[in-house]
C-alpha cells in the first residue's frame, strides 16, 4: 500500500489558513499538540476525487521561517526535520491577496526549502475592494510555481486546489533567493561538510545551528568555530536576507499587481473609530462583556437543568432494573453523575466559545488586546490575557487551553496560574446556598438586592486576587525571552458561521475528554472513601443506628436519612474529614465541612450534595439545606454553628482555593511540568487558608 | 533634537524608516514589512496611549511604544 501524503498549510496569522482548513477536511479533524511542545496540533484527512487520502496538517500561523515563538519553532522543525512524522510532501502556501508584500516572504523562504509548494491567492475579493488588481497568472510565473486562487470562506476554488494537488505534477521548485553575493563561502562549506543540497538549508543551519533538529553537539562545535573564522554576523546577514528578499517579492508585485489608489476608505477605519474610541471603545467592551455573562449565565440554565435532571432519571431508572447490589451502585451512584457533573458545562462553555469564536472571527478580538495591553501589561500580564481570563468565568479548562495564543512564555505562565482564581460556575451553587444563609434578603437604599451585592462582590474578589497574584508572580518569575507585543490589526469581517460551529465542537469535545476523564475518575474514587470505610460500621449501619435509637418511634424517611449520615461519617471520607479537623478548626470549620471541602476536589459543586448527605437529608432541595444548616447547633459554643463568621470564611475558602484536579491536570499538560501546579495548588490553597483565618476572626 | 522614532508620530503623521536602534527586534520588525525606505504612517493609539496603531506595508500593525521607539526615522 502506498503511504499517505503528508500536506502541511502554512501562512501568515489572518491569511484564511483556519478556513481553508475547515474546507479541505470538514469535520475530519484531530486536535492534540506536537510533540514535546504545548503548541496545538491539527491535522485532518482530505479525500481526494480519484480516491487518494491525503493528511493536511495545519501548521500554526507564521511570519517567518526563522523562528522566535513557539508557534514557529513548530513550524520550523516539522520543515526542516525530514525523519519528523509531519514533514511534508507538498506544501500549500496561503496567501491573503491584500496583503500580498509581508505575505509573500514566507512564501520565498518555503519554496527555497526545495519542498514542492502549491501558493494559494486567498481574499483576492478584498485586494479588488480595497483597489488592489492582483494577477495570479502573473504571479505564478514570476515565481515558476503552481498558483491557484481561491475563496477560503466560500470555498470557490477549493476543488481547483485538490485537483492540482491530485495531479502530483508539482516540480521540486527552483530556488528564488541566492545569498552567494553577501556570503564569502560559508554556506559553500556547510553544504560540504554536512551533504546538504539546498542553500537555504545550510544557510538556515547556519543561523540556527543551536535549534536546528539532529545536530550533534560536534557539529555544533564546527559551526561555531567556522563562524568565528569567517567573522560571519547572523544577524548582520539576515537583514541583508530579508531585504533582498523583499526586493525580489517588489518587482513580482510591481509587474502583477495595479494599484488604484482612487478606491473607497475602508470600512475597518470607520470602525476602529468606534471600536478603539477612548470612551465607546470600553463601553462596547464592557457591554459585550456583560452580554456574555448574561448568555453563559441566563441561557445556559435551561440546558443544565435538562441534564442534571436526565442523568438523575437514568441513575433511578438504572437502579430500578439492575439487581441491587455493589456494582450498580457504583454505576449509579458513582458513574452516572460523575459523567452527568462533567456534561452540565457543556452548554456553558458552548456558548461562551460561540461568543468569542465571533468575536475572533469578525476581528474584534484584536481591538480588545489593543485596548487592554496597557492595563494588564502592569501585572505582568498580556492584552492577550483577557480572553482567558472571561473564559475562567465558565471553567478553567477551557481558559487555559486558550492561553496558547500568548506568544510570550512568561506572559502566558503567569496567566495560567491565576486563570483558576476567577470563580468559575462550579463554585456559584456554593456561593448561592452560603449566601442565602447568612447574608439578610435585605435592600439597600431601597433598591439594591444585598444578597446580589455579595454574590458580585465574589466574582469581583475572584478577579481581585487573580490580578493581585499576577503581579507577584511577575515578580518571582524570570523571562526566557524578551516579549513582543508586535500584532495585526486584522480587517474587520463578517463571522464565517462554520468556523464557529467547529470551534464549539472542538472546546466541547476537548472539554469533555479532558476533564471528563479525570472528574469521572475523582468521582468513582470519592464514591467508594464515602461508602466504604475500615471495620464494619459502614456495612453494618442500620443495626448501630437502630441500637443507638432509644424508642423505635422513627418513620422510615428519617431512619434511612440518619443511617446514611452515619454511613459517611465511618466512611474513610469521613475518617479523613475527621482527621482534619484540627487544621481547620481555626477556620470556623468542623469535621463535617471537612468531608465536603474533600469532597469538592472532584468539583466544588459537590458541597451542595455532600452537605445534604452529611445533615442526613433524603432530599438535595436547596431550600431543605439550607434550613438544615442553619439549625445545625456548634456543640462548643451551643450556638447556631453557620455564624456569618464561618460562612464568610468558607465562602472566601471556596474563591481562592485550589479544588480542582482537572484543572491541575491541564495546567500540567500546559506547562510540561508538575512544578507549576504544584506550586498553584500550594499557593491558592494557602491564600484561601490565611484570608479564611483573617475573615473569620474578623467577624467573630 | 535626538533620533526621531516613530513613537513619536502623531495620529494620521508619515516617516520614512531609516534604521533601527536595536538590533534583535530589527529583524523581527523588518520580516513584518518595516523596511528602511519605507513609509510608515501613525493610526492611532490606543487609549492609554500605548499600543499604537500603524500603517505599513499595505497592513495595520500594531507596537508598543518600546518597540516603536526601536524604529528611527529620518
Amino acid at each position: 500500500m502506498e503511504r499517505i501524503r503528508n500536506v502541511a498549510l502554512l501562512g501568515n496569522p489572518n491569511s484564511g489558513k483556519s478556513s481553508l482548513f475547515n474546507q479541505l477536511t470538514g469535520l475530519n479533524q484531530k486536535v492534540g499538540n506536537f510533540p514535546g511542545v504545548t503548541v496545538e496540533k491539527k491535522t485532518g484527512i482530505c479525500s481526494l476525487n480519484n480516491g487518494e487520502k491525503l493528511k493536511i496538517v495545519d501548521l500554526p500561523g507564521s511570519y517567518s521561517l526563522y523562528p522566535r515563538s513557539l508557534d514557529e519553532y513548530v513550524v520550523f522543525n516539522t520543515l526542516l526535520d525530514k525523519n519528523n512524522p509531519e514533514h511534508p510532501d507538498l506544501a500549500i502556501v496561503i496567501i491573503d491577496a491584500s496583503n500580498i508584500k509581508r505575505n509573500l516572504l514566507l512564501f520565498t523562504q518555503v519554496t527555497d526549502l526545495g519542498i514542492p509548494t502549491i501558493l494559494v491567492l486567498n481574499m483576492l475579493d478584498v485586494a479588488t475592494n480595497r483597489g488592489q488588481r492582483v494577477s495570479p497568472t502573473q504571479i505564478g510565473k514570476s515565481f515558476s510555481t503552481s498558483t491557484i486562487s481561491l475563496n477560503a470562506r466560500t470555498g470557490q476554488g477549493v476543488e481547483l486546489l485538490k485537483k492540482a494537488i491530485s495531479k502530483n505534477i508539482i516540480s521540486r521548485p527552483t530556488p528564488i533567493f541566492n545569498s552567494s553575493d553577501f556570503e564569502n563561502g560559508i554556506e559553500e562549506e556547510i553544504k560540504k561538510n554536512f551533504s546538504i543540497e539546498k542553500d537555504f538549508i545550510a544557510r538556515i543551519l547556519l543561523i540556527q545551528y543551536e535549534n536546528f533538529p539532529g545536530i550533534s553537539d560536534e557539529e555544533r562545535k564546527l559551526i561555531k568555530d567556522l563562524i568565528r573564522k569567517k567573522k560571519f554576523n547572523p544577524e548582520l546577514s539576515q537583514s541583508k536576507e530579508i531585504l533582498k528578499r523583499y526586493e525580489i517579492i517588489d518587482k513580482v508585485i510591481h509587474e502583477a499587481v495595479v494599484y488604484n489608489l482612487q478606491k473607497n476608505r475602508n470600512l475597518t477605519e470607520k470602525l476602529d473609530k468606534i471600536f478603539t474610541h477612548r470612551i465607546f471603545g470600553y463601553v462596547i467592551f464592557l457591554g459585550i462583556l456583560f452580554l456574555m455573562f448574561q448568555a453563559v449565565f441566563a441561557w445556559a440554565q435551561a440546558p443544565m437543568e435538562f441534564i442534571d435532571y436526565s442523568f438523575s432519571e437514568i441513575s433511578v431508572f438504572l437502579k430500578s432494573i439492575l439487581s441491587a447490589g455493589v456494582l450498580t451502585n457504583l454505576i449509579t451512584e458513582g458513574v452516572i453523575p460523575g459523567i452527568g457533573g462533567v456534561i452540565i458545562f457543556i452548554p456553558q462553555i458552548a456558548i461562551l466559545f460561540a461568543f468569542i469564536s465571533v468575536l475572533e472571527e469578525t476581528g474584534y478580538m484584536s481591538r480588545v488586546v489593543f485596548l487592554t495591553d496597557k492595563i494588564m501589561r502592569r501585572f505582568g500580564l498580556n492584552g492577550k490575557s483577557i480572553v482567558p481570563l472571561i473564559s475562567g468565568v465558565a471553567c478553567a479548562i477551557p481558559a487555559i487551553l486558550a492561553t496558547r495564543t500568548i506568544g510570550n512564555w512568561k506572559e502566558r505562565l503567569i496567566t495560567i496560574f491565576v486563570t483558576p482564581l476567577m470563580s468559575c460556575s462550579a463554585r456559584l451553587p456554593v456561593y448561592t446556598i452560603l449566601i442565602a444563609l447568612v447574608v439578610p434578603e435585605d435592600y439597600l437604599l431601597g433598591f439594591l438586592n444585598i444578597q446580589a451585592l455579595a454574590l458580585m462582590g465574589l466574582y469581583i474578589l475572584g478577579f481581585v486576587m487573580s490580578i493581585i497574584s499576577a503581579s507577584i508572580v511577575n515578580l518571582v518569575v524570570k523571562a526566557k525571552e524578551k516579549g513582543y507585543f508586535i500584532m495585526e490589526l486584522p480587517l474587520y469581517k463578517l463571522p464565517r458561521w462554520k468556523n464557529v460551529g467547529i470551534t464549539i465542537y472542538e472546546k466541547s469535545s476537548t472539554f469533555a475528554l479532558e476533564a471528563g476523564k479525570i472528574i469521572l475518575a475523582i468521582s468513582i474514587i470519592l464514591w467508594v472513601a464515602a461508602s466504604y470505610g475500615p471495620g464494619d460500621k459502614v456495612e453494618n449501619a442500620e443495626s448501630y443506628v437502630s441500637a443507638s435509637l432509644k424508642d423505635g418511634n422513627i418513620d422510615e424517611k428519617d431512619f434511612e436519612a440518619k443511617v446514611d449520615a452515619f454511613k459517611l461519617e465511618n466512611s474513610f471520607a469521613g475518617i479523613f474529614g475527621k482527621a482534619l479537623e484540627p487544621a481547620i478548626k481555626p477556620l470556623g470549620y468542623d469535621w463535617k465541612i471537612g468531608i465536603a471541602l474533600v469532597t469538592s476536589f472532584a468539583a466544588r459543586e459537590v458541597f451542595v450534595g455532600t452537605m445534604a448527605t452529611i445533615y442526613s437529608i433524603g432530599s438535595e432541595e436547596e431550600s431543605t439545606i439550607k434550613s438544615r444548616m442553619a439549625a445545625e447547633i456548634n456543640p462548643d459554643t451551643g450556638q447556631a454553628m453557620y455564624t456569618p463568621a464561618v460562612a464568610f470564611s468558607l465562602l472566601v475558602f471556596y474563591a481562592f482555593a485550589m479544588q480542582c484536579m482537572s484543572t491541575l491536570a491541564v495546567v500540567k499538560k500546559e506547562t510540561n511540568s508538575w512544578k507549576w501546579p504544584i506550586l498553584q495548588l500550594f499557593y491558592m490553597t494557602g491564600l484561601a487558608y490565611l484570608c479564611s483565618l483573617i475573615v473569620y476572626n474578623i467577624f467573630s | 533634537m535626538g533620533k526621531r522614532s516613530v513613537a513619536d508620530l502623531n495620529p494620521g503623521e508619515s516617516g520614512i524608516i531609516k534604521g533601527f536602534s536595536d538590533n534583535v527586534i530589527s529583524l523581527k520588525l523588518m520580516e513584518m514589512g518595516c523596511l528602511p525606505g519605507s513609509t510608515i504612517k501613525m493610526n492611532f493609539a490606543a487609549p492609554l496611549g500605548d499600543p499604537i496603531s500603524y500603517y505599513v506595508a499595505g497592513y495595520n500593525l500594531t507596537l508598543r511604544t518600546s518597540e516603536a521607539s526601536a524604529i528611527l526615522i529620518e
